[in-house]
């Protein structure tokens, strides 16, 4: 009980912080917009001129990758404003109260998953007059799934800035493993274009089974062995996230 | 409220060992004001941290507010309150907000939580800034807010890190009777860190001197200055080829200290430096030794802390 109602003064502190400075929110918003409206229209060419493609419009193929790397991208970096906290002392005046250590990662990691749905139902929104069409159930599972995706980076990005407690240190760390997850997942192209040898090596990318999943989602394949994988993965991660997160914040001196 | 029995941290740097504190002795009686005296480096912050839960001692044990830091952190963290060196306020927030969610962290109701932050926004002379980011605050106000913040949830026990750094002498005075008010109304005990004898001095019941990671004395400012042996007696001669036979002069007086010399200044310690004066004077001026100015002075905290740590935390400070 004390948990959660620490958790969501955590939480309405962050979000309040947020939209006080709305500029990281608008331009995590802004990048997938142009994806949209200037790679778009390529990709459109390229799915027609592709018969190896999987099933599905270029807007099936496209919005769910963009969905993905919203999730992945926008949610590394969140470690960032938790650096700044540090450096001014908050994280430690909130270690000093009784508050649960885990409210003090879990109202943060609401904040970046509730500002994430709002960006990823806009961008699915958008996508609508350029041309997609999807059933609204599957696109609402899908917006989920980037939902849960987006937590477990947000602790994992929470994790590694609370252990570095550097900026110069941190971001070397998350371009070095997130560029890698979103170019073996397919996002822009799916992995079926790709030599067997690349399709191999993104098999072991758990993302990549996320964008599959997703990509079947918006296709309406609900009950597809590719909606299951892609659940599977983004709730292994985020069991990841949790955990390697909650030891952290649990940590003596974190 | 605290008794601590050789706590110790040690850091692990690239550069080797640092023995930050080594097997401090504490012991604070409730509705106490202690004052942690010492210089930088000196391991007051590593104290304080480690009795505020944030740090877990390398060695040692301390009980806090009842409750063992080591087995209950939870129970210390009920009942004590923190005010970090560093301060505690985010630039971006807004100074009210900031407050009222500390309240509320330590599970103060909303209507409390706000209630509470209003009296202390009063009390610590932040009227107006409620709505104002923290960045927007002049480095005095921002500290006071960072004291409201480990105060806002009324604690039975409070450490406060350098609480008066950066107040101007109207803003430091408030807060010391703000300090006592604490006590006197609510019986807090306060244990603070400070550089500042006087503050030592005016506010504390009992200042413990800290150096290199050991407390080199402890007692009442009071006991503290009476342990130094006698008053100093300054003068300052009018031609300073004189500074020896002046020397030899006040080296004579019973149970006189060993006298220092700085140019034409003499310093020596003597049990009654008042009664001696007269004498002294005297002898002086039948050795035809001209006087520019002398002083007596009572022992001082600094004195206490020359004459245990062999340095001066005044500036100023003249003769050794
Ligand atoms: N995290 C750390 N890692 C390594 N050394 C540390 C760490 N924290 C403190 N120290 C060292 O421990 C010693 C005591 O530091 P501490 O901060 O307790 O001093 P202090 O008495 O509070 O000084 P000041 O008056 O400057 O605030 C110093 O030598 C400091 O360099
Ligand atoms: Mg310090």
């Amino acid at each position: 009980m004390n948990l959660l109602r620490e958790t969501w003064v955590v939480f309405v502190r962050a979000l309040r912080l947020s939209l006080r400075n709305p500029v990281w929110v608008v331009i995590g918003l802004i990048q997938p917009l142009l994806y949209l409206a200037l790679f778009g229209p390529l990709l459109k060419r390229v799915v027609e001129a592709a018969p190896s493609l999987p099933p599905g419009d270029a807007w099936k193929i496209f919005v769910p990758g963009l969905l993905v790397q919203l999730g992945v991208f926008g949610t590394s970096f969140v470690g960032f404003g938790l650096i700044a906290e540090y450096r001014a002392g908050v994280i430690e005046r909130m270690r000093v109260t009784t508050a649960h250590r885990v409210a003090l990662l879990g109202g943060r990691m609401l904040r970046d998953v509730l500002v994430l749905l709002v960006q990823a139902v806009l961008l699915t929104a958008v996508a609508i007059p350029f041309g997609l069409r999807t059933s609204v159930s599957g696109a609402l599972l899908g917006v989920a799934t980037v939902g849960l995706l987006g937590a477990a980076f947000s602790a994992l990005s929470y994790a590694a800035a609370l252990r570095l407690k550097s900026e110069d240190a941190l971001a070397p760390l998350l371009n070095g493993i997130a560029i890698p997850l979103l170019l073996l997942s397919g996002i822009l192209l799916p992995m079926t274009l790709a030599p067997t040898w690349l399709q191999r090596l993104s098999d072991l990318n758990p993302v990549k089974h996320i964008v599959d999943g997703l990509r079947a989602l918006f296709r309406g394949d609900v009950a597809s062995t590719a909606t299951m994988w892609g659940l599977v993965d983004t709730i292994g991660l985020l069991v990841i996230g949790l955990y390697v997160g909650t030891r952290t914040f649990r940590r003596e001196s974190a | 409220m605290i008794t601590a029995r050789a706590l110790s941290r040690t850091f692990q740097t690239r550069t080797g060992t640092v023995e930050a504190v080594r097997g401090i002795e504490l012991d604070v009686a409730a509705g106490e004001i202690v004052g942690f005296l010492g210089p930088n480096g000196a391991g007051k912050t590593t104290t304080l941290r480690m009795l505020t839960t944030l740090l877990v001692p390398t060695a040692g044990e301390a009980t806090v507010a009842g409750c063992d830091l080591r087995r209950d952190p939870v129970g210390v963290r009920r009942q004590i309150g923190y005010v970090a060196q560093g301060g505690a306020a985010y630039a971006e927030a807004l100074a009210g907000e900031e407050l009222v969610d500390q309240a509320r962290l330590y599970g103060l109701p909303a209507a409390r939580a706000a209630e509470q932050a209003r009296i202390l926004f009063t009390q610590l002379d932040l009227d107006g800034l409620w709505k104002r980011t923290c960045k927007s605050l002049s480095g005095g106000q921002r500290r006071r807010l960072d004291i409201a913040l480990g105060l806002v949830h009324s604690p039975a026990l409070v450490f406060l890190d350098e609480p008066s750094t950066g107040l101007d002498p109207q803003s430091r005075a408030n807060l010391w009777n703000h300090i006592r008010r604490l006590r006197e109304d609510l019986g807090t005990t306060v244990f603070l860190t400070t550089h500042y004898l006087d503050e030592a001095d005016a506010l504390c019941d009992r200042v413990l001197v800290i150096d290199h990671g050991t407390i080199v004395a402890a007692g009442s400012p009071e006991e503290l200055k009476r342990s130094i042996n006698g008053d100093a007696v300054l003068l300052t001669l009018a031609d300073r080829a004189h500074a020896e036979d002046a020397r030899r002069i006040v080296a004579a007086l019973e149970d006189a200290g060993s006298p220092a010399t700085d140019g034409n200044q003499v310093q020596v310690r003597v049990p009654h430096g008042a009664s001696v004066l007269p004498g002294l004077l005297r002898d002086l001026d039948a050795h035809g030794i001209g006087l520019a100015a002398v002083e007596v002075r009572r022992p001082t905290l600094d004195d206490v802390f020359l004459s245990v740590t062999g340095r001066s935390l005044r500036d100023d400070s003249l003769v050794a």
